[in-house]
């Protein structure tokens, strides 16, 4: 593991989301309709949380070298994820650095999710043991 | 309509059995572009020391999600599921998922709160297996935004989103 988890970039189109739905069992309307998602006065589509947390939580887990590497993982959603309905659909960034290594080998790390340039997450860390 | 806070502090008896299959955890780990062979092949799991092929970190949604609709589900709550976001989500893991798991869940509201115009429910889930050993503890908190028209949160012309929970 390096000090700092480098950025990197995930394209999120409505393919994604129609997969992540079908894959993860939730079907909750504001991740398919903007006729919908408008009605409850989302911009449109919005991505599911946890399509942007796993995001995070395939780069984190790769940096860390193990799929059972993460003892804790959290993350507060702090804006939507607008994915607009063209083939390019958006793009997450995903950065981290390490803010403690303790006495008994873990690492916490804080994550930086951002979307069209603005935070989708607050407080987003994970705490890793090395294998 | 409000969440009825009398569900804060309830508990619900143990879910029956999740029957975790190598197929659903491959489905999950494409959907999410995890591509890696521990994820799919089960001889290069278990040359990594798994007994099957192993579930991404996030997957445990999948069976607490199924689980939490004992308590959304319950007219008593009174949830309007379309006006729902999620706020936070949290894991706490013993050891990961694996193909072959069977997993019970059994589900706490911590909290309901109301801010806003906006409700908030925290939900704790434990994960263990039949036997009862932990796997992993799921937190996940979810807003239910003010209804259309009834809130001092929306802004002309657009929306303001509450401070948190907007997934």
């Amino acid at each position: 593991m390096t000090d700092a988890l480098e950025p990197q970039t995930f394209r999120v189109t409505r393919a994604d989301l129609v997969r992540y739905a079908g894959a993860s069992g939730d079907f909750n309307v504001i991740h398919w309709s903007d006729r919908l998602a408008s009605k409850v006065g989302l911009p449109g589509v919005i991505a599911h949380g946890m399509y942007t947390m796993a995001l995070v939580g395939r780069a984190v887990t790769t940096w860390a070298g193990a799929a059972d590497a993460v003892v804790e993982f959290s993350v507060r959603f702090s804006r939507p994820v607008p994915v607009p309905d063209t083939d390019e659909g958006t793009d997450i960034e995903v950065s981290g650095v390490v803010k403690e290594v303790t006495d008994d080998g873990l690492t916490r790390l804080g994550i930086t999710a951002t979307c069209q340039g603005e935070k989708v997450l607050s407080l987003a860390t994970a705490t890793i043991r090395k294998r | 309509m409000p969440l009825d806070p009398s569900f804060a502090g309830r508990s619900w008896p143990p879910t029956e059995p999740y029957l975790v299959g190598r197929e659903k955890i491959r489905e999950f780990a494409l959907a999410i572009g995890a591509h890696d062979a521990e994820y799919h092949d089960p001889a290069a799991a278990r040359a990594l020391g798994y007994p099957d092929v192993v579930a991404p970190p996030t997957f445990p949604t999948v069976v607490t999600m199924a689980a939490s609709r004992q308590i959304i589900a319950d007219p008593g709550l009174g949830m309007d599921y379309s006006r729902v976001v999620h706020g936070d989500q949290k894991f706490r893991y013993t050891r990961p998922v694996v193909a072959g798991d069977a997993l019970v869940c059994a589900n706490t509201v911590e909290d309901i709160t109301q801010r806003g115009g906006h409700d908030f429910i925290t939900t704790r889930t434990d994960v263990t297996t039949e036997a009862g050993e932990p796997v992993v503890t799921a937190w996940s908190k979810l807003v239910q935004r003010g209804e259309e028209g009834g809130s001092s949160e929306r802004s002309e012309g657009g929306v303001r989103m509450p401070t948190e929970g907007s997934a």
